[in-house]
């Protein structure tokens, strides 16, 4: 491998390791909210308890987020100097912003998490409502910051110097939109679902504690089970806009390798030489309705730049299939909760602790978001190469002159094994302890 | 006045003031803040590896108490240094990042093992055993980030990594390791961060602990730093004097330098007399004082320049459209975040809440 090849697989795993946090930290403070707000009306002891041990698990998925996002900030000036000198002058005001909301966040969640006992019950849940509202807004801007490396806008380029920066416009770029609603919707789906798999395997082992899970499984549902149901719809709007701004990615996901009528292809090993799919089931012509509405409209093919401007078909595309496969289970999953919920309404059907076949589809499910958000973001970076800015700059271009780069990625790469088994580590305790009491 | 007093400063050029320039100062603005606050939680760690004798339990509980809920919220006070650096500064930034690519790695170890050593020592086990190896973890991470701290500030501050050199034919060691490796004044500097961090934490620590024989210990240690950090202060002249001429000059000549350093030496003379008679109070405010001292002086030394000898903050610097909206974002966000900072510590440093320490669990 080069060097340029350990860069980037060490900016995949510091944001593939973040992510995962970064998602809990948007997620988990709407769920305790929502515990937190139950008690105070509700009066119901058990939904305190929960929210006080949601919070002590999530402190700990907070500090590892702190501290690999400020792994992050460093390494985009450590890996890729050429990128930061060109983009950070125009692109800066998501990233300025992101660090107010981080204030935000941390201030509250400080107040949140070890002041249940020295403030009211009502000032401690704002306290958790600007932790919520503030999280999702540090997710929303560093995802702008994304969008705008794959839709740049908001300056000029003359004879290579770059003129009259907008910094604005820049933020809220052609793909910025799209970007953040499906990546919030993923984080309050990937949440939902994980948290819920927890306690329907608490309940599927016959717990003691059954009004606790119980409790915690409908809220973890509540929160994931709408988001999970927009996301497909939210999915196909941001297909929409690739296909205008990266259409090379677009037939890179669908695996669309001639310019012509696509098809819309399932599974299946593109073949990069002859420019083929092998083994692949195909619905001709869907692509095409679904993009332009009309089945035999012509669409941009891999084939349609040269080699040099591919981006690595088979890993954009599996990825890519992997997160639609995970985004329908999840649909099905919600359209199963929505109407058992609606049968016990009417009295029919088993209580939720009894519905064993439906917890287990649960537990089953639990990780699909979080795979789901890693697919998306494999689809995003990967499929945007060979540019780290379409159309301006090219990952080859902003790596760091430094040498070596094997060891850098050696030791991050020790650092989150043992952060990520530690954390394991602790959040089995923390689970353990609800679990068995 | 102002400017004829500004004019006698280091660089002997009359001062302008421009955009770049104010958000150079608040970015010093902002690492003081950091020094401050995560200094002190630093140097908490450094203490905790220190903790010895019957209290040592006890030391560790307060040393715990006085981090736990703040320590993020501090350490944003850092990010919100890099990001002012990369949108209103790309360029230095990249630079850095580039030539100070191995210290800077090492310092994001240490602040990543801190960080979450630290927090998993809370929640795991509260058997001796457990509780020692984070403990560990996380006080040789206290102990080692503040030195490469202070060792990338004060190479960047003796002009090592300027932009003038050709660098494009240099070894793999000539550019990338010697520059900070072997700058005496750097390493001076970096004991001088870690002695004043240390001191911050124990004169802070004296108030926490306040009615309680532990105040007597962590008296005790922030003399003890205090010298230590004199100490240091006298070494990194000396080596200025060498390796850092302008640096030196920056310190120890002109009306503000002059002022600055009278400034400094008060403070540490109050900090020390305050300790010696046990007002507290007037200790850390005094401790605050000196570390903000220093931070400026260091700061104005090598103005104008955000990367001596060559690389001019108003060079350097990115549109002014970038620069004017992020002041703006900025004098909005202080608006709207200081009255959380305060109720923060309000809640936390409250007096009658310091003296009857409540843990979870
Ligand atoms: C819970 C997680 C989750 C689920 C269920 C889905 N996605 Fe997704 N997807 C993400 C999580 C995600 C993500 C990780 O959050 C990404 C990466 C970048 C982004 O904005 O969102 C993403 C990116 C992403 C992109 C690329 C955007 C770009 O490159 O700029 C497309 C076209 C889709 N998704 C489409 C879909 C479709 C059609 C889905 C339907 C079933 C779907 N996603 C389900
Ligand atoms: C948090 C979610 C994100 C994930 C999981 C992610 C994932 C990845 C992956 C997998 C790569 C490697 C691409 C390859 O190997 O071909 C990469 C590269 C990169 N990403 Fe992202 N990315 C995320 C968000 C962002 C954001 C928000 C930014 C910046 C603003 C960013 C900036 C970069 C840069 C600079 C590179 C290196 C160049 C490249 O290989 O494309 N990423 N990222
Ligand atoms: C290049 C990409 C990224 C950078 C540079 C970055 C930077 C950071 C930094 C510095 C922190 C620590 C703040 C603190 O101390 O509280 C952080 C935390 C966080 N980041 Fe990232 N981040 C990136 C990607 C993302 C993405 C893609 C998301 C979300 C969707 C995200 C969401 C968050 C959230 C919610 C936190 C709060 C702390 C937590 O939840 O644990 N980040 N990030």
């Amino acid at each position: 491998m080069n060097d340029l090849l350990f860069a980037r697989s060490q900016m995949a795993m510091s944001l593939g390791f973040h992510i995962i946090f970064a998602v809990i930290g948007i997620g988990m403070p709407a769920l305790m909210v929502i515990a937190e707000w139950r008690w105070l009306r509700t009066g119901n002891a058990v939904l305190l308890d929960l929210a006080r041990r949601w919070s002590r698990g999530t402190s700990i998925m907070f500090a590892v987020g702190a501290v690999s996002g400020t792994v992050l900030s460093f390494e985009l000036g450590l890996l890729w100097p050429g990128f930061m000198e060109y983009a950070g002058g125009i692109i800066g005001m998501p990233f300025s912003l992101e660090g107010l909301a981080f204030f935000t966040e941390a201030i509250f969640l400080g107040i949140y998490l070890f002041a249940w006992d020295r403030i009211s019950p009502r000032a401690h849940l704002f306290a958790g409502i600007l932790v919520a509202v503030s999280g999702a807004l540090s997710g929303a801007f560093v995802v702008c910051a994304n969008a705008w490396m794959n839709g740049p806008a908001g300056f000029s380029v003359i004879d290579g110097v770059v003129t009259d920066v907008q910094p604005m416009v820049a933020m809220f770029n052609p793909a910025a939109g799209v970007e953040v609603v499906h990546m919030t919707f993923a984080a309050f789906a990937a949440t939902g679902f994980a948290v819920a798999g927890v306690h329907a395997f608490a309940l599927l082992k016959r717990t003691s504690n059954k009004e606790f899970h119980r409790a915690a499984l409908q809220i973890a549902l509540v929160v994931g089970v709408p988001a999970a149901m927009l996301q497909p719809i939210s999915g196909d709007w941001s297909a929409r806009v690739v296909g205008r701004l990266q259409p090379v990615k677009l037939a890179a996901m669908e695996g669309h390798m001639r310019t012509g009528p696509a098809a819309l292809v399932i599974g299946g090993w593109p073949d990069t030489d002859q420019l083929e799919m092998r083994g692949a089931i195909e619905i001709p012509g869907a692509i095409s309705l679904l993009m332009k509405g009309d089945r035999s409209a012509s669409i941009p093919g891999l084939d349609a730049v040269s080699p040099d401007d591919r981006p690595p078909v088979p890993i954009v595309h599996i990825a890519f299939q992997t997160m639609v496969a995970c985004g329908i289970v999840l649909s099905l999953i919600g359209i199963w909760t929505i109407v058992r919920a609606l049968l016990r309404r009417r009295g029919r059907g088993k209580p939720l602790p009894d519905d064993r076949w439906f917890l287990r589809a649960i537990i089953t499910a639990a990780p699909l978001g979080f795979v789901a958000i890693e697919a998306g973001w494999t689809v995003t970076e990967v499929g945007r190469q060979p540019w780290i800015i379409q159309g301006f700059m090219r990952t080859a271009d902003a790596v760091t002159p430094m040498p070596g780069l094997w060891i850098s990625f050696a030791l991050f790469t020790a650092l989150y094994i043992g952060l990520a088994i530690a954390v394991i580590f602790l959040l089995r305790r923390q689970i353990a302890r609800t679990v068995v009491t | 006045m102002m400017s004829d007093l500004v004019a006698q400063g280091a660089n002997l050029e009359p001062l302008t003031w421009t955009l770049p320039h104010a958000v150079a100062g608040t970015m010093v603005l902002s690492l003081n803040a950091y020094v401050l606050l995560a200094g002190a939680d630093f140097g908490g760690g450094v203490w905790d590896m220190f903790a010895v004798g019957r209290e040592r339990e006890e030391q560790r509980a307060i040393i715990e108490d006085a981090i736990g809920p703040i320590w993020e919220a501090n350490h944003v006070w850092l990010i919100l240094v890099v990001v002012l650096l990369f949108t209103c500064f790309p360029r230095a930034f990249a630079h850095l990042a580039t030539e100070l690519h191995v210290p800077i790695t090492l310092l994001l170890v240490g602040i990543v093992l801190r960080g979450s050593a630290f927090t998993f020592r809370k929640y795991d086990s509260h058997r001796d055993a457990v509780q020692l190896r984070w403990g560990r973890i996380f006080s040789i991470a206290s102990f080692v980030t503040p030195m490469l701290l202070g060792l990338c500030l004060g190479t960047v501050a003796s002009g090592r990594v300027g932009f003038g050199r050709n660098r494009a034919n240099l070894t793999f060691g000539e550019r990338f390791v010697e520059p900070w490796l072997t700058s005496p004044f750097g390493w001076a500097v970096a004991l001088l961060t870690l002695s004043l961090f240390a001191f911050l934490a124990a004169t802070y620590l004296t108030v926490e602990a306040e009615h309680s024989s532990l105040s007597r210990d962590f008296r005790r240690r922030a003399l003890q730093s205090q010298f230590g950090f004199l100490a240091a202060v006298g070494v990194t002249m000396w080596m200025a004097q060498a390796s850092a001429p302008t640096l030196h000059a920056g310190l120890t000549s002109g009306v503000l330098a002059v002022l600055m350093l009278s400034a400094t030496g008060a403070a540490i003379v109050v900090a020390v007399f305050s300790l010696a008679t046990e007002r507290y109070r007037m200790a850390r405010f005094a401790a605050a004082a000196q570390a903000t001292f220093v931070l400026w002086g260091w700061a104005w030394s090598q103005f104008p320049f955000l990367i001596p000898p060559d690389g001019r903050i108003d060079a350097l610097a990115a549109s002014p459209a970038m620069l004017k909206l992020n002041l703006i974002t900025l004098a909005i966000g202080t608006v709207i975040l200081l009255p959380g900072f305060a109720y923060l510590f309000w809640i936390f440093k409250r007096k009658d809440v310091i003296s009857s320490p409540e843990r979870e669990q």
